[in-house]
C-alpha cells in the first residue's frame, strides 16, 4: 500500500488528479472501520492530516478537515449541538467534517444541520478547478456523493445569515455514542421563516417542504399548529425498517423531535 | 445475619479487606499480556473461512487458490481433522470444521496459516465455497413443533387439582443477547518435536478443553498441554471452544506456532449466546396472595449445536417459580434446535430468562391483589428451611431472601427530580427530551440461583499450595476471567498460612488436575475451598514441623517466640499439600423433575428508578440499588465491582443489548451496533452486602456473580411498566415498544 502525505492543498490535489482512485483519509474514523471489517480494500492512501489549509474555519466557511471537537467548541449552536452528539471524545477529536460528507451515510450527524441551512459543499481537482455544490447536489444516495474521480473536498460554505433560532436532536437507543435512529434540525429566522431537515429517515437527509411552508407562515404558532407541523413532518419523511428501528418508528420519531426542536427555538 | 457497609476492611491483603487485585495496575498500563497479545518470532497467523448463509449444502469446496498465494502454508478442512470431528462438552456435535453443511453462520470451513495476518485473511477470502442454500429454521415455535428438541425438562410438584382464587397469565420473550467481552477469541499454538502441542488460548475451564481437544487431534493426552492465557471477559462464552483445535490442527500441520485473533465480527460468530426465550406462565395465589399453583412452559433457542444448553434448560425450569415457595408447581421447558446463532453459557445461566418472566408475573398478581409489590413477594420468600418450589429440594444453607429484599426497600427513594442537564435526561447527548416530557417509575425484582455444579456432576476442584522460604506458592487451573480469582485465592492463603508473600501460579493441564469452570458463581467456594484446605494443611505441617503453635512471614511461633525462620523450616524442604475439595454430592432429580439437585443458592434483589420520555420511548435509569447475599465478603470491593458490573449486563439486557438476526445471520455483529451501556447510561448503584455466612466456602463465603444480572433486568423493566402503564412483555424493552408502534 503506498501512502502519500500532501503538505498543501496544490500537493494534495496533485496527488488526488494523478490517483484518482485513492482512498482520502482524514481522521479515519469511518475509513478504518471499513478497512478493519474488510469492506474497503485500500491500495494507496492520501492522508490529509498535515494538509492546514483544509483546517481552516474563517466564519461561513468552514474547512473540510475541522473536527467534531472543534465545532462542538466553536459559535454554531446546533453545529455545536450535533458535535457532541458524535461517537467518543477520541472519534470527535480526530473525525472531520469533510469525512462525514465524503462517507455519506444517510445517518451522517452534520448532513441535517448542513441541510437546513441550505449550506453548500465546495470540491477541487487538479483539472477541474473548483465547484460548489449544494447539499443536495452532492448528497446522492446512501454512501454516495457526487465527488468525481480525483476531486477533493475542501469546505463547507453556510449562507452568510444563519438564523440565531437553530436546534438539532439526535434519537438513539444510548445516551451518547450511537448511530442515529432519526436525526433532526430546525431552524427559524426573524421573519418565521422555518426550516427542517432530518436524517436516517430516507437515502440522504431531507428536508420536509410543506411542513416548513406550513410552520413558516405561522407567526405565533398554536398547539394546533405545532402538532400539524409535526403530523406534515412524519408524513413527508421515507424512513425503511433496518436492524436500527423500525419505519413506523422512524417516522412517528421524527415528527416528534421536529415538533420538539421548533418548540425549542419558538422559546430561545 | 449482617448488613455491612461495602466499605468494611480487616488487615490488609487478608480475607475481609478490600484488598487491589495484583493484576489491577498493569491491565490499566497496558502491560498485562492477553491472549491476542501472545506471540513468537517463528509463528504463522491463521484466519478462518466462515459460512456467509445460516443453512446450506457445501457443494464444492476448493483451496488450491488459497494454496496457490505466496506465504500460505496450509489450508485445512474437514478431512484434515485428526480425530473426531466434533467438539462440545455435553455431546460432541458440533464440527470443528464443516463438512458437507452447514448450520450456522459463521460456522468455521476451512483454517489456513500464512506468513503474515493480511496474507492469512486474502487466503481465507481465496477459498472457493459453493452453497445450495436450505431454509434455516429459524423461529423457535416452528422448531419445537418439529420436534427439533436437544432436552427437554419438566417438574411436576404438588397436586394437579389445587387451584388460587386469583391468577395471572402471560406470555414473555427475551431476545438474544452476547456477552460482548471486551477480549475477542485469540490464542497461539506451539508444536512440540514430538508431534504434541501446547495451545495457550482465552478459555473457562482448561481441563475440559483437553477433553475435547485431544478427541479432535487424535492425541494421546499427555501430548497435548492446555495453558490458560489473559482474558479480557468471558461471562460464559469460553465455556465452549473456539480456535483452539483450528490452532492446534496449523501448528501440527506447519510444525510452527500458531497466532490468531478473531475480529469483532468473528466473535461475535464463534461464541455462543444467552438463549433468546418464549414463556408462558399462569400463576395463581390464593386471596391474601400466597402462591398456590404456578404453571410454566419455557422455549430456549439452543441454536444448532448441543452445547450447554440443557444444562440452561433444566436451569430455566428450576428457578421458574424464583425465590418463591408454592406447593404446586407444573413448569416444562425445551431447548430448542434452530439455525440460529448458537447459545450455550451466559452469566445467569438460564435463571436470567425466567426471572424476566416470573418477576413480570408477581407483579401482575399484585395490581390483581391490590397488594404492594414488594410484601407480596416478602409473604412469598423463599428462605432457609423451605423447599424449591419446582424441586421440592429443602433449603438448608443460609438464604436470606427476606433480608436483601428488606435492604433494598429501606433504601432511601429519593433520587433527584430531572433536572434541566440533558445528560441526565432520556435521550442523553441527543438532546430529544425536555424535563416536562419525562414521567419515573420504580421497579422491584428479586432473583435466584445456584451455586456450584449441580445434578450429581462429580464437582471439584485441585489445588497445591506449597511453602518455600521465599513465601507461598499456590498452584491452580482455576481461571481468571477479569473478576479477581487471583487476589481472592491471594487473600485466603495470606489469612490461612499468615504469610504475606503469595503467588499465584496458574498451571498448564499437565502439571495440576482440573479445578473446575470458572462459571456457575463457583470459584470462591470450589477453588478457594480447595486453596483453603491445602493451605491448611501447610500451616499444620510447618507447626507440626517445629512444634510451633502459630505461623507469620517470620516463621513458626511458639509461646511469643520466633522457634524457626521460614527458610530454617523449609529452606531446603518445602511443605507442599495437594487438594482435591468437592463440595457434598448432589442428585439427578427423579422424571418429575422433584429431588435435590443443587448444593447451594444466593439470592439478589434491585430496585431501579427510571425516568421515561413515552412519547419517543426513551428511558433513562435514573439509579439502580441493590441488594447480594454473599454469604461473607472476603473482598467487598470486589464484590461492589461484580455488583455493578453484573448489574449494567442486566440493565443491557433490559434496553439495548441484543442480537438482531436476519435468516439467522447476525445484522449487528459490531460494537456500533450491539449497543452496550455507556458509562453516561450506567447510573449511582447503592449495593448493599448481606452475610450470612454458608457451611462450606471458606470463611462462609458464598459465590453469587451471577445474581446481580438476573433480577436488574427484571427491575428495570418494572419501573418503565410503572412509568408507563405499558406491558412491555419483551426485552430488550425497544422505543417503538414503549411508544406502542411496530
Amino acid at each position: 500500500m503506498d501512502i502519500d502525505r500532501p503538505r498543501s492543498l496544490d500537493e494534495t490535489l496533485a496527488a488526488a488528479g494523478e490517483y484518482p482512485d485513492a482512498t482520502l483519509l482524514a481522521g479515519g474514523t469511518d475509513v478504518m472501520v471499513e478497512v478493519n471489517f474488510r469492506t474497503r480494500q485500500v491500495r494507496r492512501v492520501i492522508s490529509l492530516r498535515g494538509v492546514a489549509d483544509l483546517s481552516e474555519w474563517n466564519g461561513t466557511r468552514i474547512g473540510a478537515g475541522v473536527t467534531y471537537r472543534r465545532m462542538e467548541l466553536g459559535p454554531i449552536p446546533a453545529l455545536a449541538q450535533l458535535a457532541r452528539t458524535v461517537g467518543s471524545p477520541q472519534i470527535r477529536s480526530v473525525g472531520t467534517l469533510g469525512g462525514n460528507l465524503g462517507t455519506a451515510s444517510p445517518a451522517g450527524d452534520t448532513h441535517p444541520f448542513l441541510a437546513a441551512c441550505d449550506a453548500s459543499i465546495e470540491v477541487r481537482s487538479r483539472d477541474g478547478g473548483t465547484r460548489i455544490l449544494s447539499w443536495s447536489e452532492f448528497l446522492t444516495g446512501p454512501k454516495l456523493n457526487a465527488l468525481k474521480p480525483g476531486e477533493v473536498i475542501t469546505a463547507v460554505v453556510l449562507p452568510e445569515h444563519l438564523p440565531a433560532r437553530q436546534e438539532f436532536g439526535k434519537v438513539g437507543v444510548r445516551s451518547a455514542m450511537v448511530i442515529s435512529t432519526v436525526s433532526a434540525c430546525v431552524m427559524r429566522d426573524e421573519e418565521g421563516r422555518t426550516t427542517v431537515a432530518l436524517g436516517a429517515v430516507g437515502p440522504t437527509v431531507l428536508r420536509a417542504a410543506r411542513a416548513e411552508e406550513m410552520m413558516s407562515a405561522e407567526s405565533h404558532p398554536s398547539a394546533e399548529a405545532l402538532a400539524e407541523f409535526s403530523r406534515l413532518v412524519s408524513d413527508e419523511v421515507r424512513p425503511i425498517t433496518d436492524h436500527r428501528s423500525t419505519e413506523a418508528y422512524r417516522r412517528h420519531a421524527s415528527g416528534v423531535l421536529a415538533r420538539r426542536l421548533l418548540e425549542r427555538c419558538l422559546a430561545a | 445475619m449482617s448488613v455491612a457497609p461495602p466499605d468494611a476492611t480487616t488487615a490488609p491483603g487478608r480475607v475481609g479487606s478490600s484488598t487491589l487485585r495484583p493484576d489491577g495496575v498493569p491491565k490499566t498500563k497496558g502491560a498485562f499480556a492477553y491472549a491476542s497479545d501472545l506471540q513468537d518470532e517463528r509463528m504463522l497467523w491463521g484466519a478462518t473461512v466462515r459460512a456467509p448463509l445460516a443453512r446450506a449444502r457445501i457443494t464444492r469446496l476448493d483451496i488450491a487458490p488459497a494454496l496457490a498465494i505466496v506465504g500460505v502454508h496450509a489450508v485445512l478442512t474437514a478431512e484434515d481433522v485428526p480425530g473426531l470431528n466434533a467438539m462440545g462438552q455435553i455431546v460432541q456435535d458440533r464440527p470443528v470444521l464443516a463438512e458437507n453443511e452447514v448450520t450456522y453462520w459463521g460456522q468455521p470451513i476451512a483454517v489456513v496459516a500464512a506468513e503474515d495476518r493480511e496474507t492469512a485473511r486474502r487466503a481465507a477470502d481465496a477459498v472457493i465455497v459453493e452453497y445450495g442454500e436450505l431454509e434455516p429454521i429459524t423461529d423457535l415455535v416452528e422448531g419445537h413443533e418439529r420436534g427439533l428438541v436437544f432436552r427437554e425438562h419438566k417438574a411436576r410438584r404438588g397436586d394437579p387439582e389445587a387451584h388460587g382464587e386469583v391468577a395471572v397469565e402471560g406470555y414473555y420473550e427475551v431476545g438474544t443477547q452476547d456477552q460482548a467481552p471486551l477480549g475477542t477469541e485469540a490464542g497461539i499454538a506451539f508444536p512440540d518435536t514430538e508431534g504434541g502441542v501446547d495451545v495457550y488460548a482465552v478459555s473457562q475451564w482448561i481441563h475440559v478443553d483437553h477433553e475435547q481437544i485431544v478427541d479432535c487431534l487424535g492425541l494421546r493426552p499427555e501430548q497435548v498441554r492446555v495453558h490458560p492465557a489473559g482474558m479480557g471477559g468471558a461471562f460464559g462464552s469460553r465455556e465452549d471452544l473456539s480456535l483452539q483445535v483450528h490452532l492446534c490442527m496449523l501448528a501440527l500441520h506447519t510444525g510452527r506456532p500458531v497466532r490468531m485473533v478473531y475480529d469483532r465480527q468473528e466473535s461475535f460468530a464463534s461464541h455462543v449466546h444467552r438463549h433468546a426465550a418464549r414463556m408462558w406462565y399462569r400463576h395463581e395465589a390464593d386471596r391474601d396472595g400466597r402462591l398456590v399453583r404456578v404453571e410454566a412452559r419455557v422455549l430456549l433457542d439452543a441454536g444448532a449445536y448441543t452445547e450447554t444448553s440443557p444444562a440452561v434448560l433444566n436451569n430455566a425450569v428450576y428457578f421458574a417459580v424464583g425465590p418463591y415457595q408454592c406447593p404446586n408447581v407444573f413448569a416444562e421447558g425445551y431447548a430448542v434446535q434452530t439455525n440460529n446463532p448458537p447459545s450455550g453459557a451466559m452469566r445467569g445461566f438460564g435463571a436470567v430468562q425466567s426471572c424476566f418472566a416470573y418477576e413480570a408475573q408477581m407483579d401482575r398478581l399484585a395490581v390483581e391483589l391490590d397488594m404492594d409489590p414488594v410484601e407480596l413477594r416478602l409473604l412469598n420468600a423463599l428462605e432457609t428451611g423451605d423447599r424449591l418450589a419446582t424441586t421440592g429440594q429443602l433449603i438448608e444453607e443460609p438464604l436470606p431472601t427476606r433480608a436483601v429484599i428488606e435492604a433494598v426497600r429501606s433504601l432511601p427513594v429519593d433520587a433527584d427530580r430531572p433536572g434541566n442537564d440533558p445528560l441526565g435526561l432520556p435521550g442523553g447527548t441527543g438532546l430529544t427530551t425536555p424535563p416536562n416530557s419525562v414521567v419515573r417509575g420504580v421497579g422491584f425484582a428479586v432473583g435466584i440461583k445456584n451455586l456450584a455444579f449441580s445434578e450429581g456432576f462429580d464437582d471439584y476442584a485441585d489445588a497445591r499450595v506449597v511453602l518455600t522460604a521465599a513465601g507461598v506458592e499456590v498452584h491452580t487451573a482455576a481461571i481468571e476471567v477479569g473478576q479477581g480469582m487471583v487476589t481472592i485465592l491471594q487473600q485466603i492463603a495470606r489469612t490461612v498460612l499468615g504469610v504475606d508473600q503469595v503467588a499465584v501460579i496458574f498451571d498448564d493441564t499437565s502439571l495440576i488436575g482440573s479445578a473446575g469452570s470458572t462459571s456457575a458463581s463457583r470459584q470462591t467456594q470450589m477453588a478457594g475451598g480447595a486453596v483453603y484446605r491445602a493451605a491448611a494443611r501447610v500451616r499444620e505441617e510447618a507447626l507440626r514441623r517445629a512444634d510451633g503453635d502459630d505461623l507469620t512471614g517470620a516463621g513458626v511461633w511458639r509461646d511469643g517466640t520466633v522457634v524457626a525462620t521460614l527458610e530454617e523450616l523449609c529452606g531446603s524442604d518445602p511443605i507442599e499439600h495437594e487438594v482435591r475439595y468437592r463440595h457434598i454430592e448432589t442428585a439427578e432429580p427423579d422424571e418429575d423433575g422433584q429431588g435435590s439437585p443443587h448444593v447451594d443458592f444466593s439470592v439478589a434483589a434491585h430496585r431501579a428508578i427510571v425516568d421515561v420520555d413515552p412519547e419517543l420511548g426513551l428511558v433513562k435509569l435514573v439509579r439502580i440499588d441493590s441488594a447480594q447475599d454473599v454469604g461473607r465478603a472476603l473482598n467487598p470491593q470486589s464484590i461492589i465491582g461484580q455488583i455493578e458490573g453484573g448489574t449494567m449486563q442486566g440493565v443491557g439486557l433490559a434496553v439495548m443489548e441484543e442480537l438482531v438476526l436476519d435468516r439467522g445471520r447476525v445484522l449487528n455483529a459490531n460494537f456500533t451496533d450491539y449497543l452496550l451501556p455507556t458509562f453516561l447510561d450506567a447510573p449511582p448503584v447503592q449495593s448493599v452486602i448481606v452475610e450470612e455466612p454458608g457451611s462450606w466456602g471458606p470463611f462462609g463465603a458464598k459465590g453469587f456473580s451471577e445474581l446481580p444480572t438476573i433480577s436488574s433486568t427484571p427491575a428495570v423493566v418494572a419501573a418503565i411498566r410503572a412509568a408507563t402503564g405499558k406491558a412491555l412483555t419483551r426485552v430488550p424493552v425497544r422505543p417503538e415498544h414503549i411508544v406502542g408502534i411496530e
